[in-house]
C-alpha cells in the first residue's frame, strides 16, 4: 500500500471571516474563499482542472459550487462526511492530483447555517428508523455523556472535571482574540465557563461551540510542481479518514471516555507520515473542539497526553500558545466557528499559515509539522479525519 | 368455571396535590392528591404497564385474547389491543378487541372475557382497563380525576377468584359523557346526576344481583365499586347494607383520583391483594348501566402475591412541583414554541416502523450464534465477529440493566425539559441508548439500576410514536 506522503502540496488557501454572516450568502462566501486562494497561489480560475466541494447542508451535487464560481465544465464533486467534510474535500483533490489525472485541483468547503431561522444545527432526517425512537440526540447531549464517562472512569469530581473543561474554553477564547477572522473574539474567565448556563449536563454554554457561517478553500498540485507556484508550499504527509461501525451505542466495552476513531485515525496518520512520537514531532494541532470534552479526549486519543493524564498537560499549559504543543491556535471550533463543511479546510488554513510563518500574533516557533483533526458524528459513532502537513519535502 | 387467574395494575409515579390545583385557581381545595400520567404516558402505555405486571412469569403464548378498555384511547381508528398483543408477544390468532363507550367498558371487557372462557371459545384472556380523562381547568372534574390502569387475566385453570355470578343492566341517561368533539368530560347538573345517575342505577343493579345470586351484603368481605366520589360511595354502600369502614374498598379517591374505566378493576386488584381464601368480593361498575360480579377467592390466591399492583405503585411517588407542570404535560396551554427545528421533520415512516415492529415494540435484538454477543438494534452482521446472518433473536425487555452514562439535555425541544438521555448496559450483554423518564434529575448516577417502560415519545403527523424508555426501578 502506498501513502500520500510528499506527493501533493498546497500552494494557495483562502478563508472568509466566520460568524453570523447575515449579509453574505453561501455564494458570496464561496467566491471570497476561492478567490483568496487563487490569488494566494498566483493562478487564474481557469487553471483549476477539478474541484471537490464539501458541504453538509448547502445542497447536492457539485453544481452548488460550480454555479457561483462559474467553473467551466470541469469535474466537480460534492462530498459529505459530517464534520470531516472539509478534510474529505481536501482528500479528494489530493488523491486526484496524486493519481496523476490532474495537476491542479481545488478543494472548497462551505456552510450557511444561519439561514434556517432556527437555533442550532439544521435538522437532518436520520437514516435509520430506530433513531426516531429517542427524543434527543442533540450533539451536546451525546458529547456530554462522554464528559460523564470520562469523569467516572478517571475518578474526577464534577468540580474537577468542570475546571479542566473550562481551561480549554478559556485557552481557545484567548486564541480567538488574536484572530481577526474568528467568529468570537473575546476573553472569558474560568468562573464564567464553570458557572455558565447548562446546555446538556455537565456541559455549559462555554463548553459548546456555536453555529457559524463560513467557507475555506485550498489549491493543491503535485509536490514536484509546487515550487513553480510559490517558494513556501505546504506538503501533505498524511490524509486519513477513520469511520467506526457505530459501535459505542451497542457495545458495553466502549467507555465513553475516548473516541476510538480518533485514536485509530491518529495511528494511521502517524504511520503514513512517518511520525514516531507525536507529542514531540507535531508542532501545532488544529483539533475538533466542538465541545471542550472533545478537545480533552482528543489530546489522549492523538497520543499527545497519556491516557487518563491529560489533566496534567492542561494544568501545565502544554497546549496553550506558549506551550510545547499549541492546540487550536486560531481559536478552534469554539471561537473561530464551525460551519461544518468548511471546518476541515479552515483548520488546514491555520496550519498552512503557521508552517509559512504567517500566523502573526499566533505564530508558533519553528513549526515543522502541523496536524488537523475533525470528528463528526458522536462519541462511539464518529467520522474522523486526521491530516498531517509539513513545510519540508523529505526525500526518502 | 371462569375466574381471575392473575392481576396487575399501574399508577403513574407523579402526584399533584389538590390543594395545589385549588391554589392556582384561588378556590377552596379538596383533600388528597391525584395521580397524573407523565407527558409520555397515555391509556395505551399505562395498560401495557398493568399488563406486564399481571402476566409476569406467564407464557404469553398461553393467552388467547387481549381486551383493551378505555374511554381515552390514542386512536379512534387503530386498535390498541393489537399493539398490546404485539408488545406482549401473543400468538397472531389471539382475539384482540378494544372496548369503549362508557366507564363501564372495563367490566364490559371482563364480562366478555368470562363468557368467552366459560363458553370454551378461549382458554385465557387478558383484560386491561386504562384511562387518562381530562376535566375542564378550574372545574370539579379536574380536581377529582386521576390516571391509572388495571389488568386481569381471566381463565379457568389456576383460578384465584372464581366468578360465581354476574349481572348487568343498561341505562340510557346523559349524566356524564364526552362527545367526539370534546377534549373534556362533561357532566350534567349536579342535582340530576345525584338523583338519577350513579346511585340510582348501581343500587338497582346490586339489589337485583343480590336476589339473583341469593346473597346479601353480609356475605361479602369486600365491595369493590366504581364511584365518582367518596360521598356517593358512602351513600350507596350504606343503602346496600355494607359497613363502610370494613367492607368497602376505598383507597383511590384521595391518593389517585377517579380513574374512569380503570377504577372498578383497580379497586378489585386492591381487594385481591389483601384477600384470603373463602373471601367473597362484590365488583360493580357504572356507565350507562351497571355490571355486577360476585367473586369467590380460592386457595390459589396465595400464589399471586408478588405483583406491583396497587399497593406498591401507591407507595412509590413523586409530587409534581406545580399545577403549571400538569398543564404543560397535558398540553392544555399553547406555550412558547422552541426555537429549534420543528418536530415534523421527525415524522415516523409507517413502512419502516412496520418492518421494525418486533425490534422496536418488543425490544427484540439479536444474539450472534458464533460469538454469543447480544446486540440492539438487531444486526445481520455481528458487531464483534462480523458473522453474517448467523443470529438468533434475543429479548432485552426483562434483563437487569443499569446506567453507564447519561446527560440532561436542556436544548432539545420537548414537552417538559430537560430530556434525560442514557446509555444503559444489560446483564448478559448488550447496550442501548434511550430516554430516561420518571426521574429526579438530581438523583441520576452512573451505575444506578434502571428498568424499561413503554412510553409515547411524541405525536407528529397524526402518529403516536411509541418506544421504550428507561426509568429508575419503580417499586
Amino acid at each position: 500500500m502506498e501513502s500520500i506522503k510528499d506527493k501533493v502540496a498546497i500552494v494557495g488557501m483562502g478563508c472568509v471571516k466566520f460568524g453570523e454572516n447575515w449579509d453574505k450568502s453561501i455564494d458570496d462566501m464561496m467566491i471570497d474563499a476561492a478567490y483568496e486562494a487563487y490569488e494566494d497561489a498566483g493562478i487564474e480560475p481557469g487553471d483549476i482542472q477539478a474541484a471537490w466541494f464539501g458541504t453538509v447542508w448547502a445542497g447536492e451535487t457539485g453544481q452548488i459550487m460550480a454555479a457561483p464560481l462559474k467553473l467551466p465544465y470541469i469535474p466537480v464533486t460534492r462530498v459529505e462526511n459530517a464534520c470531516a467534510t472539509g478534510s474529505e474535500a481536501l482528500r479528494g483533490a489530493c488523491y486526484a492530483v496524486a493519481s496523476g489525472v490532474c495537476d491542479v485541483a481545488l478543494a472548497l468547503g462551505a456552510e450557511k447555517l444561519k439561514d434556517t431561522g432556527f437555533m442550532g444545527l439544521p435538522q437532518t432526517r436520520p437514516n435509520a428508523t430506530w433513531s426516531y425512537r429517542l427524543t434527543t440526540q442533540t450533539p451536546p447531549a451525546v458529547f456530554a455523556m462522554m464528559a460523564i464517562g470520562y469523569f467516572a472512569k478517571y475518578g474526577l469530581s464534577y468540580e474537577q472535571g468542570k475546571r479542566l473543561l473550562a481551561q480549554i474554553s478559556v485557552k481557545n477564547h484567548h486564541n480567538g482574540t488574536l484572530n481577526p477572522k474568528a467568529h468570537f473574539q473575546r476573553e472569558i474567565t474560568l468562573e464564567q465557563a464553570i458557572n455558565a448556563p447548562m446546555i446538556a449536563y455537565p456541559l455549559g454554554l462555554f463548553d459548546c461551540c456555536g453555529v457559524s457561517d463560513g467557507a475555506a478553500a485550498a489549491i493543491v498540485t503535485r509536490a514536484d510542481m509546487a515550487k513553480s507556484f510559490r517558494s513556501d508550499p505546504v506538503y501533505l504527509k498524511s490524509i486519513q479518514i477513520c469511520q467506526g461501525p457505530r459501535e459505542g451505542f451497542m457495545n458495553p466495552a466502549y467507555d465513553f471516555a475516548h473516541v476510538e476513531e480518533t485514536y485509530r485515525g491518529g495511528i494511521a496518520a502517524y504511520a503514513e507520515a512517518g511520525v514516531k512520537n507525536p507529542r514531540e514531532e507535531i508542532s501545532i494541532a488544529e483539533v475538533h473542539d466542538c465541545f471542550t470534552i472533545t478537545e480533552l479526549t482528543i489530546m489522549e486519543d492523538l497520543q499527545f497526553s497519556p491516557r487518563g493524564r491529560v489533566n496534567e498537560d492542561i494544568e501545565s499549559g502544554t497546549f496553550t500558545l506558549d506551550g510545547t504543543l499549541p492546540v487550536n491556535t486560531d481559536g478552534g471550533l469554539k471561537c473561530f466557528g464551525h460551519p461544518v463543511g468548511a471546518s476541515g479546510l479552515r483548520m488546514m488554513y491555520e496550519v498552512y499559515k503557521q508552517l509559512q510563518g504567517k500566523a502573526g500574533p499566533r505564530q508558533v516557533k519553528n513549526p515543522r509539522l502541523g496536524l488537523t483533526h475533525n470528528q463528526g458524528g458522536e462519541p462511539g459513532a464518529a467520522t474522523v479525519s486526521v491530516v498531517i502537513a509539513g513545510n519540508e519535502l523529505q526525500r526518502s | 368455571m371462569a375466574g381471575v387467574t392473575s392481576y396487575g395494575a399501574y399508577i403513574p409515579l407523579y402526584r399533584l396535590s389538590r390543594a395545589e390545583i385549588a391554589r392556582a385557581w384561588g378556590v377552596a381545595g379538596t383533600p388528597g392528591e391525584k395521580a397524573v400520567a407523565n407527558y409520555d404516558e397515555d391509556s395505551l402505555t399505562m395498560a401495557v404497564a398493568a399488563a406486564r405486571d399481571c402476566i409476569a412469569g406467564i407464557d404469553p403464548k398461553s393467552i388467547e385474547g387481549v381486551y383493551f378498555a378505555s374511554t381515552t384511547s390514542p386512536y379512534k381508528e387503530k386498535q390498541s389491543a393489537a399493539t398490546i398483543a404485539t408488545i406482549l408477544g401473543l400468538n397472531r390468532e389471539a382475539f384482540t378487541v378494544d372496548f369503549s363507550g362508557s366507564l363501564r367498558c372495563g367490566t364490559n371487557a371482563l364480562r366478555a372475557a368470562i363468557d368467552a372462557v366459560n363458553s370454551g371459545s378461549a382458554k385465557s384472556i387478558l383484560v386491561c382497563a386504562s384511562d387518562v380523562r381530562l376535566g375542564h381547568p378550574a372545574g370539579g372534574n379536574e380536581l377529582a380525576f386521576g390516571d391509572g390502569a388495571a389488568a386481569l387475566l381471566v381463565g379457568d385453570i389456576g383460578v384465584i377468584a372464581e366468578i360465581e355470578g354476574s349481572y348487568s343492566l343498561y341505562d340510557e341517561i346523559q349524566d356524564v359523557w364526552r362527545s367526539d368533539r370534546d377534549l373534556y368530560v362533561r357532566s350534567g347538573e349536579d342535582r340530576f346526576i345525584l338523583a338519577e345517575g350513579y346511585s340510582r342505577v348501581i343500587h338497582e343493579a346490586v339489589t337485583t344481583a343480590f336476589k339473583k345470586f341469593n346473597l346479601t351484603a353480609k356475605d361479602f368481605s369486600k365491595a369493590a365499586f366504581y364511584s365518582p366520589d367518596q360521598r356517593q360511595l358512602g351513600m350507596v354502600a350504606l343503602k346496600l347494607g355494607f359497613e363502610l369502614k370494613t367492607q368497602v374498598q376505598d383507597i383511590l379517591h384521595s391518593e389517585v383520583g377517579n380513574t374512569g374505566s380503570a377504577m372498578a378493576l383497580m379497586c378489585l386488584v386492591a381487594a385481591l391483594e389483601e384477600a384470603k381464601k373463602e373471601d367473597r368480593i362484590l365488583l360493580a361498575s357504572y356507565g350507562n348501566g351497571c355490571d355486577v360480579f360476585s367473586l369467590k377467592i380460592t386457595d390459589n390466591i396465595a400464589k399471586v402475591r408478588d405483583r406491583r399492583g396497587i399497593k406498591r405503585h401507591l407507595a412509590s411517588k413523586l409530587m409534581i412541583s406545580g399545577y403549571n407542570r400538569y398543564l404543560r404535560w397535558r398540553e392544555l396551554i399553547d406555550i412558547q414554541p422552541s426555537p429549534r427545528p420543528p418536530i415534523e421533520l421527525r415524522q415516523p415512516g409507517p413502512a419502516a416502523q412496520w418492518r421494525e415492529t418486533q425490534g422496536e415494540l418488543r425490544l427484540r435484538g439479536t444474539r450472534c450464534k458464533r460469538c454469543g454477543t447480544p446486540q440492539y438494534p438487531p444486526q445481520r452482521v455481528c458487531l464483534i465477529c462480523q458473522a453474517k446472518d448467523e443470529f438468533e433473536y434475543y429479548s432485552f425487555l426483562d434483563k437487569k440493566t443499569s446506567v453507564f452514562s447519561f446527560s440532561h439535555d436542556y436544548l432539545m425541544a420537548t414537552v417538559d425539559p430537560p430530556v434525560t438521555v442514557a446509555v444503559i448496559d444489560f446483564e448478559g450483554g448488550g447496550r442501548i441508548m434511550c430516554d430516561m423518564t420518571d426521574r429526579d434529575t438530581g438523583e441520576i448516577k452512573v451505575g444506578m439500576p434502571v428498568e424499561m417502560t413503554f412510553r409515547k415519545l411524541y405525536y407528529v403527523g397524526g402518529i403516536y410514536n411509541y418506544w421504550w424508555k428507561c426509568r429508575p426501578v419503580r417499586c
